[in-house]
């Protein structure tokens, strides 16, 4: 009974995304009020429609309902209850399911929020928005609908992937599509603008905390994924360059030019064109994810249900939505009028430098994933695109983009001097260049990349400190007290900013000065690895709620200290027939000791792997830092003034 | 218990990423092999390099690299030997000749076209003069807009 209730109000809630979509759009051409007024209720009610599929969803999963399709191809009884929830979004057709919903929900907030924008504007970009949950709904009921029924119900399911038991990837989905879904306000503002014909600063103002909230949800998602990575493939790498990882790794880098671009609109009413472009390859690389992950056209190790129909639905959804935007965009961007004039060493100019990095970088990204297929289909060679080439293709654009950064962040808008920005960070570089050479000088020479990483991170850290220290004024008393006064935006800038450098010092860290160990050790048996002495000291089986284990007990000491006594797991989950590993990590602020316990040896024994991984939290803490700073920006006063000016005026200006 | 080692027999047991028996002792020559490991595409696998990949034909490849670096090979003979049986799939760092010209010269193409599309505009806006294209109601809302936000 209550599946069914999820299954209606699932078809309801696309009704309601056709109502939200037809009336508005008519109703904001023609000037008709009440059909524009439609926009409203019809967008709460699809996200409370949507809202009662997933919690009939959920109930599936909690209550073992094995007579649903996915519930049995995904759960089991002896699962435990956090995985039974997860386990709602770990497959293809309960994601698509909370996709809508966070669709729906950004739909709902820009009502509940949305006070202060003109009645065209809102019912336009509801429209809009209400298009996107056709498209996605319809999707979701006619190729993957997750209320499919089984005839003849199994006693107990087949259980959700081992690897994704794990409390690390049962939030990685939600963020993601937090994320993905999020830049799509940013495309219904951007189309809605450009149906007006009219792009001015309280647009970019409108625009800027949405794509600021998609950015930072990505951001942790996407840090989210890599930690459990880390922790869950058993050698700790942390990025892959995957298709799949590249699909949502395209969205942030364009997300965070927009987030730029759309500061430059704000403040300076320019760049218009190019912002709304953005806004619409940001949403428009969402949906190509989308493709690629659910498709299978590029092989992941992120395995999907794939299936060829949904593959061309979506290439389908993503062709209509980037078509009909972009031919808008060619027909009316003309009509959007640039008014702030900059020169060309200014705030200004150093954001279109930021802009270029960033989106020539997703391009290169974008290339090298969707080459191997180019390369078959073009010139019928059949060949990879892996990490070695990423690596070397992508960083130098990073390496840029921090580079200019400080400079960039500390000049003023309009028209600026690059002696006098330079003049404030002298000090900076020179701090910046001692740290890089003390680090070069501490690993005794050899490969540069870690020095160069300390340098970036010091020039990134320090300049952001330097940026609010001049911010603060002359007066060296009131310094303090100006500190903590500064708009949490400029708090927000330089902690995000800040937290970049640390995370590229955590990769360059980590990539240059690994250690690893792989050796048979005996039980009882000690041997060091890069001045820890670790030592095996017994081996024994357990048994879990739904898999069994073998768990090696091991004690690392340094210098007679123990410093940790480590259970590394080897998991088998007999119901899935997969089995897993299960790290031991000791985490430290400096070093991370890793390890992970191998199969038993024919001449006794087990293989062990032992990794010394340095400042490897540093890059997930960058992640976390870089979200901090978008949290800080996002509750600017600024925006929570602007949304205390709707309630109040909405009150007191009269209905025109 | 006894559960416990039926399941394990049913199941083939896992063979993880580089055995401790597949290492060769001279550290130099692993250390190579491990450099080229990683840049080798485990074939069956779904984009995961040799050195990473737990199937028996990324082990297979792994112990065929170990063996032409013991027979002497430079690290451009052990390639061409696997590129020469498998095919350029196997490796994951395409190589910059022909067709593959246009994957590695994008990044470097796009940027030069960024730049001087960006140097182009920012001539023109240097110069421009700005229009005013707000109607006056229009103008008083902003100015509205601006003033509750400076003013609370």
């Amino acid at each position: 009974m209550i599946v069914e209730l999820g299954h209606f109000a699932l078809i309801l809630a696309l009704l309601m995304a056709v109502v939200q979509t037809v009336f508005p759009l008519i109703g904001a051409a023609k000037g008709w009020r009440p059909f524009m007024a439609a926009a409203e209720p019809a967008a709460v009610s699809q996200f409370g429609c949507l809202l009662i599929a997933f919690g009939a969803l959920t109930w599936a999963f909690v209550a073992s309902d094995f007579s649903l399709q996915i519930v049995t191809a995904n759960s089991h009884t002896a699962k435990p209850m956090i995985y039974k929830i997860s386990g709602v979004w770990g497959n293809h057709e309960g994601s698509m399911l909370l996709w809508c919903l966070i669709l729906a929900l950004y739909g709902a907030l820009a009502v509940w929020f949305g006070g202060n924008l003109s009645e065209t504007l809102k019912a336009r970009v509801l429209g809009v928005q209400g298009s996107i949950g056709i498209a996605f709904l319809s999707f979701l009921i006619f190729t993957s609908n997750p209320f499919t029924r089984l005839a003849v119900p199994p006693m107990n399911g087949q259980d959700l992937n081992p690897l994704l038991q794990d409390p690390g990837l049962a939030f990685h989905p939600p963020f993601l599509y937090l994320g993905y879904v999020g830049l799509s306000m940013a495309f219904s503002f951007a189309v809605a603008a450009l149906i007006e014909g009219r792009v001015d600063a309280a647009w970019g103002r409108w625009v800027r905390p949405w794509t600021l909230a998609a950015w930072l949800f990505l951001t942790v998602g996407i840090a989210l994924g890599s930690w459990w990575a880390y922790y869950e493939l058993g050698w700790g790498g942390f990025w892959f360059w995957d298709p799949v990882e590249n699909a949502s790794f395209m969205p942030w880098l364009i997300s965070a030019a927009l987030l730029h671009s759309a500061i430059v609109v704000e403040k300076r009413e320019s760049l218009k064109s190019w912002t709304i472009l953005l806004a619409i390859l940001a949403f428009g690389f969402s949906l190509i994810g989308a493709f690629i992950v659910r498709s299978g056209v590029l092989t992941s190790v992120h395995a999907f249900a794939n299936d060829p129909e949904r593959g061309v639905y979506l290439l389908a959804i993503t062709a209509v939505f980037m078509g009909g935007a972009l031919t808008i965009y060619a027909a009316r961007s003309s009509a959007l009028e640039a008014k702030g004039v900059f020169a060309t060493v200014s705030r200004e100019s150093a954001l279109v430098a930021n802009n270029i990095l960033l989106v020539v970088s997703a391009m290169v990204v974008f290339v090298g994933t969707v080459w191997p297929l180019v390369a078959e289909m073009a010139f019928g060679r059949k060949l990879s695109v892996g990490a070695p080439f990423f690596d070397a293709a992508f960083t130098p654009f990073m390496v840029a983009l921090a580079a200019l950064l400080p400079i960039g962040a500390i000049l003023p808008w309009k028209r600026g001097r690059l002696d006098r920005a330079m003049g404030q960070l002298w000090g900076v570089l020179a701090l910046s260049v001692a740290l890089g050479g003390l680090t070069w000088v501490v690993q005794t020479g050899g490969s540069m990349l870690a020095p160069m990483a300390a340098v970036l991170c010091a020039w990134l850290v320090f300049g952001a400190a330097a940026e609010l220290w001049t911010r603060a004024g002359r007066v060296r008393s009131e310094k303090l007290r100006r500190l903590s006064r500064l708009p949490r935006a400029d708090w927000g800038k330089a902690v995000a900013h800040g937290g970049f450098g640390i995370t590229i010092f955590g990769v360059g860290a980590l990539t240059a000065w690994q250690v690893e160990d792989i050796r048979v050790a005996q039980v009882g048996e000690t041997f060091s690895v890069a001045g820890y002495d670790i030592t095996l000291v017994e081996v024994h089986e357990e048994e879990g709620p739904n898999y069994l284990s073998t768990v090696a007990e091991m004690k690392v000491t340094r210098n007679g200290r123990t410093v940790a006594v480590l259970e590394p797991e080897k998991r088998l989950y007999p119901v899935a027939r997969m089995p897993t590993t299960e790290a031991a990590i000791d985490n430290g602020v400096l070093r991370d000791i890793y390890l992970v316990i191998g199969d038993p040896q024919e001449g006794g024994g087990w293989a062990v792997r032992t990794y010394i991984k340095p400042f490897a939290n540093w890059i997930w803490a960058g992640a976390i830092i870089m979200a901090i700073g978008g949290v800080l920006s996002l509750t600017d006063r600024r925006y929570r003034v602007a949304a205390g000016a709707a309630r109040q005026t909405r009150k007191t200006v009269p209905a025109e | 218990m006894k559960r416990f080692i039926l399941i394990l027999t049913l199941l083939a047991a896992p063979v993880w990423a580089v055995q401790p028996d597949e290492m060769l002792d001279d550290p130099e020559l692993e250390a190579r092999a491990r450099d080229l490991s990683a840049g080798l595409r485990c074939l069956v696998c779904r984009n995961e390099s040799i050195d990473e990949s737990n199937a028996d034909l990324a082990r297979d490849l792994r112990l065929a690299v170990r063996e032409r670096l013991v027979a002497g090979d430079s690290d451009d003979e052990v390639i061409s030997y696997l590129v020469d049986r498998y095919g350029e799939y196997v490796l994951l760092k395409p190589r910059t000749d022909g067709s593959n010209l246009i994957l590695w010269l994008a990044g470097p193409l796009m940027l030069l076209a960024g730049l001087g599309i960006g140097a182009a505009t920012l001539r023109r806006r240097s110069t421009a003069p700005a229009p005013e294209a707000l109607s006056a109601e229009e103008e008083a809302r902003l100015q509205d807009l601006l003033k509750s936000d400076r003013g609370v």
